[in-house]
């Protein structure tokens, strides 16, 4: 089923076209990957499906974009849209406060206050990114306290604590070290039975190693999507096959 | 000849530095060498646990006049660290830009108004609304918290507004893509992260209203007595060398100067926890 579809999307940056004419179908409960040089187009297309881009001063959108059939940039609770889909960032950015906290930080925002509720849905939480051992004995103290690989799957952990349907990944691993960013990647194989997963990473070994669909980005456009064992060793663009071959980028 | 020109103006780097450290040093030891003899001569208990304060009787209490600034401190800080506070966090997160050009240069005005101009416009303006509304002189704790509280606002707001903006976006962005709104995001994500910054705003803020002299002499009521509420009148300790200092002399000089080592010391503490909160906030 597909869980997001897109419809020739536009998104401008004053008057810089940064996206041309994008049609994309993303499945539920499978890891899409968005790939491309610096400056295609990928994040900023993450970005367009939960609304962050809405920060940026001078971006506009045309086009559709449906959640489940919905326009989300229709009538719609943009606070509502963020709670069903979960970001996590490119660099962790854990809040200044205790471990507990951060994650309880959601189900609080959206109303949760019982202390036994938070304190299950933490160490569920916490479970689930499986880094309920290295910090049950330290919740009170400060996230900042962790390490990177830590921080960034507490902030997994904290998207996961509002129950959302879909998560994004902006480039998650992009700031860690290699064996932290290879249990990031096992967490996310086991995160997509329960969640959508779209995932924005300029590791190409990566894109393969984890997702099932591959979409390739270049100059603000989609040049190929696919499914990525496809995409990998038979991609049907020519300028697909110089970027994955290490021609540019 | 560059090499000598170089050597010379070390040295004058060094005497300019050198001037603001002695002028530190002769203020202390002015301070103490003429009020700590003082202070012996009345007792330290009778000065600083003394309840009257009466030159002409030999009496030189000046608790009244501690409570008196610690109050009036107390009452400025009420009143101006939640308006400058949310005034700050409007400006860094809210404020139009076209706004926030007349917004920061008012509050930067703010800031450079003479305090005897404040205590002016406290005379002229609050103290008949405090006289109309509650009756009494007006001249009292009340209106000289409500003075103090507008003249900390620039410090609190400036200090409190680079704090807010030093805090890097991707927290409020982490929050909103939690789905809170902006305003949970701003006061709980943001301000949070700010917070260590923003108690040295609030510190900076005590120090300039507990020194305050000329517009609180003027406003304040001046009676040496421990206040019994927010409408009676009240002195405070600069207050207090101010009012007596041109004609006092005698024990009753040196107990004003006693009275201003009592103030240095309170600074003093103001100024180190200010210190010791900066280095935890960086």
């Amino acid at each position: 089923m597909d869980k997001y579809t897109i419809e020739n999307l536009e998104l401008f940056y004053g008057d810089f076209k940064a996206l041309k004419n994008i049609n994309l179908n993303i499945k539920e409960k499978e890891i899409t990957a968005f790939i491309g040089p610096s400056g295609c187009g990928k994040s900023t297309l993450l970005k367009t499906l939960n609304r962050m881009n809405d920060l940026v001063e001078g971006c506009r959108i045309k086009g559709k974009i449906k959640l489940d059939g919905e326009d989300i940039y229709g009538k719609i609770d943009v606070n509502h849209l963020r709670k069903r889909v979960g970001m996590v960032f490119q660099k962790p950015n854990p809040f200044p406060m205790s471990i507990f906290d951060n994650i309880a930080y959601g189900p609080r925002t959206h109303g949760i206050h019982s202390k036994s509720r938070l304190s299950e849905i933490v160490e569920k939480s916490l479970k689930d990114v499986a880094i309920w051992d290295e910090v049950k004995d330290r919740l009170n103290k400060s996230a900042l306290g962790l390490s990177g690989g830590q921080q960034q799957r507490l902030c997994i952990a904290r998207a996961l604590a509002v129950e959302p349907e879909v998560i994004l990944m902006d480039e998650p691993t992009s700031a860690l070290d290699p064996i932290s960013t290879s249990k990031i990647e096992d967490l996310t194989v086991e995160l997509k039975e329960k969640y959508t997963i779209i995932m924005v990473t300029h590791n190409m070994q990566q894109a393969a190693r984890i997702s099932d669909k591959t979409a390739f980005f270049l100059l603000g456009d989609m040049v190929e999507f696919n499914d990525t064992e496809k995409l990998f060793s038979m991609p049907e663009d020519k300028r697909t096959e110089d970027y994955i071959t290490g021609r540019f980028g | 000849m560059r090499k000598y020109s170089e050597s010379i103006m070390k040295v004058v780097f060094l005497i300019a530095a050198c001037v603001s450290i002695i002028a530190v040093i002769l203020i202390c030891v002015f301070l103490f060498a003429s009020g700590v003899p003082a202070i012996k001569e009345i007792g330290i208990s009778d000065f600083l646990l003394g309840n009257s304060w009466k030159p002409n009787q030999e009496l030189y209490g000046i608790f009244p006049m501690i409570i008196g600034s610690i109050y009036v401190t107390a009452g400025s800080i009420i009143i101006g660290v939640p308006i400058g506070l949310l005034c700050a966090v409007f400006m860094a997160r809210y404020c139009p830009k076209g706004l926030y050009r007349i917004l920061k240069p008012a509050v930067d005005l703010l800031a450079g108004i003479p305090s005897i101009v404040y205590g002016f416009f406290g005379l002229m303006v609050i103290v008949p609304m405090v006289q109309g509304s509650l009756g009494g002189s007006g001249k009292c704790l009340l209106t000289a918290s409500i003075l103090l509280g507008i003249m900390i606002l620039p410090t609190i707001i400036s200090v409190s507004e680079s704090n807010i903006r030093a805090v890097p976006e991707y927290y409020y962005e982490g929050s909103l893509a939690l789905g809170a709104t902006k305003e949970r995001s701003v006061f709980r994500a943001v301000l949070p992260a700010a917070k260590m910054g923003i108690l040295a705003g609030v510190i900076l803020g005590i120090g300039r209203a507990i020194g305050e002299t000329m517009a609180v002499v003027m406003v304040c009521g001046n009676q040496a007595i421990m206040p019994e509420g927010i409408t009676s009148g009240v002195r405070t300790l600069t207050a207090n060398i101010v009012l007596e200092m041109g004609y006092a002399s005698g024990l009753h000089r040196e107990a004003l100067i006693a009275t201003a080592v009592v103030l240095f010391v309170f600074i003093l503490i103001i100024n180190l926890s200010f210190t010791a909160l900066k280095r935890r906030a960086d």
